[in-house]
């Protein structure tokens, strides 16, 4: 977009400094021949020669300053595909209104999958869908101490910020916010900087330490940021909020798997989402059930809303006395193992 | 003549011509003089380079998860080590810019190896951050698909710049040095050699105008770098300045990392200048005075980092935001606590102390104190980097970061090629100002009242 304009303000700041610098000089060569402050001295003789070394020393100073000149333009020039990787055209829904996706967190239906005896069912179903590679869990679900004591679970994707601190940091433009307002990594832009990752106030994203682990038929996706299969080594990967499944019609992994419909996921702008089993106005749905976000005062703005619970819709006690803290199988998995192999 | 009246150290024009002489002889012997202590460090650093470089093969071919690093601490030794680096590098702007543009006299003599310091330590820092990326491959999508709006791309256009211009201001004043070079070069009948510094010498004969156009051109490169200096470091702090994280998030961030870059640059300038000074047997002209200034300068900018750090642990402690108890208590009682307490107290509170008595000022107190400084810089930019992405920003345990036998191998790679460079330097460039030296003797000449020298005793053909 300001391709002419940084360009233009590279080439005036250069030559602003290259001929103020000649200026100077010359001024000073100048003046000094007047007021003659060497007397003793036969005054120059040679014109010709003084004024060719003073060129030749203008030209390596002139062509040193130059040099800076590719650092200033360069992106610009090369710009022209704009900073934002490619995704699908948006969806669209009544009216023609792009999408806005989002996704609501119903606390009081999460027990972490502690009724079904197993790992969270939207981690590992997270994992499966987008073989996403060891150790990483897109949705990942803490379990929270409350205030009054007694625990509750927290499944966390990524918050899909607004305002997002990973995209307003990253150098490569790697990293961008859709129309529809999702958050996507393009792996083959990355340079693998980590500033995203420093910049995440939520801790949602993960890096390709090693060479992914690639199953067989992640080989024969076709990749897009949309989904980031296949994994690439030295690259950030995140929750993507599935944007590909929900334009084609279906919910993303997580919440498919719940078994207790805790996941609603939907679209702000007709004002409807669903867990798959009913249907909710999103906005009667946040504002009645006071709806919160994560670090609210951090002001990123997040898409993914949570209504506030621990378990109790799906008869969980938060208090169970002398409990352990929940530990998640694979976190004693040996080192090498496949989180994706079934 | 008849100025040795007006105070008794002026010299007449012809032990100015002696002084010179003796000066040139000085810094053209590291050139045609080696040592085999100079083979046995360039041996012993290549070595060390060699290790750090078949670490960094390793990471190559398996990924950054030969380092300590994980999701958790996803910045860990390179970056700190990138920091540092950058920030000795503002020795040279110090030095050779501030102290030129307000006239501080002692300085001359040094100012060309803090210069070199600038130049070397920037390289050093900069092959840092391509050591710390994920797909160096990709290094060029910076160029482009490069976005202004992050502060990588800040850091990216400043230290290209203070790189350039510092290389440019090393080389412009060096010019009549190395016609000097280049004519005795010729009269020994080393013919590439002598080819070698006519291209430095960019066709200098002394003449007049060439003088004046140089000390113009010296005159504005000095005022042009200060403000680039400081942007460079300022930026460097943005990179963590710019994120929403406890002990990150801070408006005096630029300030502080300013400040302590030109703490760590003085220290690394002394450190450097009393070895150079020892083994090239400098005393006639890096004397104590120079030790002396430069431990005031230590010694203020040890007040002005106590400062800073109680602006920020004060404003910040008081209110004790989310977080925050948690980065005090790792940092001031837990496991950067020996760190930041040796930064404290080695790295302010006793180098400051040390150059306040006189008894202890001496130039191995100095040096001693420099030496503090420098390894407490390093500790501080280590906890600065590392304790913040420590605190936990979910319901989880802490990681712990230690880097790897693959981080430390390319740190210490980094060291033993920043005193390989400046080795290299030292045996092909001047390592003092001789030109401006005797410009200096000259003006203190012209104080009393005789007229100027011939101009070609600044230097003409011999």
């Amino acid at each position: 977009m300001t391709i002419a304009t940084a360009l233009l303000i590279g080439v005036v700041v250069v030559l602003t400094l290259f001929f103020a610098l000649r200026v100077l000089l010359s001024r000073r060569v100048r003046g000094g021949r007047k007021e003659g402050s060497a007397p003793s001295e036969d005054l120059q003789p040679d014109e010709a020669i003084l004024s060719g070394d003073r060129r030749t020393f203008l030209k390596v100073v002139g062509i040193g300053g130059l040099s800076v000149l590719p650092a200033v333009a360069l992106p610009a020039v090369f710009n022209s595909e704009a900073g934002v990787a490619s995704t699908e055209s948006p969806a669209t829904g009544p009216g023609g209104r792009i999408r806005q996706w989002t996704m609501i967190i119903d606390l009081r239906s999460c027990d972490g999958c502690q009724s079904q005896d197993s790992p969270p069912k939207c981690t590992t179903a997270c994992i499966e869908g987008h073989l996403a590679p060891e150790p990483m869990e897109w949705i990942q679900v803490f379990e929270e101490e409350l205030e009054g004591g007694g625990t509750r679970f927290l499944p966390t994707p990524c918050m899909q910020c607004q305002n997002p601190p990973c995209v307003n940091v990253c150098p490569v433009g790697a990293t961008f916010s859709t129309p529809e307002g999702a958050v996507l990594i393009d792996q083959e832009r990355c340079i693998g900087c980590r500033i995203c990752m420093a910049a995440c106030p939520y801790d949602r994203r993960f890096f390709n330490w090693s060479d992914p682990p690639i199953p067989p038929e992640a080989l024969l996706a076709d990749y897009s940021p949309d989904h980031q299969i296949p994994a690439t080594k030295g690259t950030v990967m995140k929750c993507d909020m599935c944007p590909d499944m929900a334009r084609a019609g279906t919910l993303p992994y997580c919440s498919q798997a719940c078994p207790n419909g805790a996941i609603y996921y939907g679209d702000l702008e007709e004002d409807i989402a669903t867990n798959g089993r009913e249907i909710v106005s999103v906005s009667r749905f946040l504002t009645t059930n006071n709806a919160e976000v994560l670090k609210e005062h951090l002001g990123t703005k997040p898409r993914v809303f949570y209504i506030p619970g621990h378990g109790e819709a799906v008869g969980r006690d938060p208090f169970t006395e002398g409990r352990e803290p929940t530990e998640w199988p694979w976190v004693q998995r040996v080192e090498g193992s496949q989180t994706w192999s079934r | 003549m008849a100025v040795g009246a007006a105070s008794g150290r002026v010299p007449d024009v012809e032990s100015l011509r002696e002084y010179e002489r003796r000066l040139e002889e000085t810094t053209l012997r590291p050139v045609l003089v080696t040592s085999s202590w100079y083979w046995v460090l360039v041996g012993v650093l290549l070595a060390v380079i060699g290790v750090g470089v078949y670490a960094w093969t390793t990471q190559l071919d398996n990924g950054l998860v030969v380092t300590g690093m994980r999701d958790r601490v996803a910045w860990g030794l390179y970056i700190s080590v990138f920091v540092f680096f950058v920030g000795i590098s503002h020795a040279g702007t110090l030095i050779s810019a501030i102290l030129r543009v307000t006239k501080a006299q002692w300085r001359t003599p040094i100012t060309r190896i803090a210069e070199f310091i600038t130049v070397v330590a920037l390289v050093c820092g900069a092959s840092l951050i391509v050591v710390d990326m994920g797909r160096p491959d990709r290094l060029l999508n910076v160029i482009i698909h490069g976005r202004w709006q992050s502060p990588i791309l800040w850091d990216v256009l400043a230290i290209t710049t203070y790189l350039t211009a510092s290389v440019i201001y090393l080389g412009i004043p060096m010019v009549p040095d190395v016609a000097y070079f280049r004519d005795r070069m010729a009269s020994m009948g080393h013919r590439t050699r002598a080819a070698f510094y006519r291209f430095f010498a960019i066709g200098w004969e002394g003449l007049p105008g060439q003088v004046k156009a140089l000390s113009r051109a010296v005159g504005v490169l000095a005022i042009i770098i200060i403000p680039i200096a400081v942007s460079v470091h300022t930026v460097v702090s943005w990179i963590f300045g710019m994120t929403l994280r406890v002990g990150w998030n801070s408006t005096i961030f630029g300030l502080l990392f300013v400040a302590g870059a030109i703490f760590s640059g003085i220290a690394t300038l002394v450190i450097v200048m009393a070895l150079l000074r020892r083994i090239y047997h400098l005393e006639e002209y890096i004397t104590k005075v120079q030790f002396v200034n430069l431990g005031y300068l230590l010694a203020a900018f040890t007040l002005i980092m106590m400062y800073i750090n109680l602006s920020e642990y004060l404003t910040t402690g008081f209110k004790l935001e989310e977080g925050e108890e948690f980065l005090f208590r790792q940092l001031f009682l837990g496991q950067f606590a020996g760190l930041y307490w040796f930064y404290f107290i080695g790295g302010l509170a006793i180098p400051g102390l040390i150059i306040l008595f006189k008894r202890t000022r001496t130039i191995a107190g100095i040096v001693t104190a420099a030496v503090l400084v420098d390894v407490a810089m390093f500790a501080e930019r280590y906890f600065i980097v590392i304790s913040a992405q420590r605190v936990p920003l979910l319901p989880y345990e802490p990681f712990d970061y230690m880097p790897t036998w693959v981080e430390w191998s390319i740190f210490a790679a980094a060291i033993a090629f920043f005193i390989l460079l400046i080795a290299v330097f030292v045996k092909i460039f001047p390592i003092m100002a001789v030109w401006e030296m005797v410009e200096e003797r000259k003006l203190l000449g012209r104080d009393g009242e005789s007229a100027a020298p011939a101009p070609d005793a600044v230097r003409g053909r011999s």
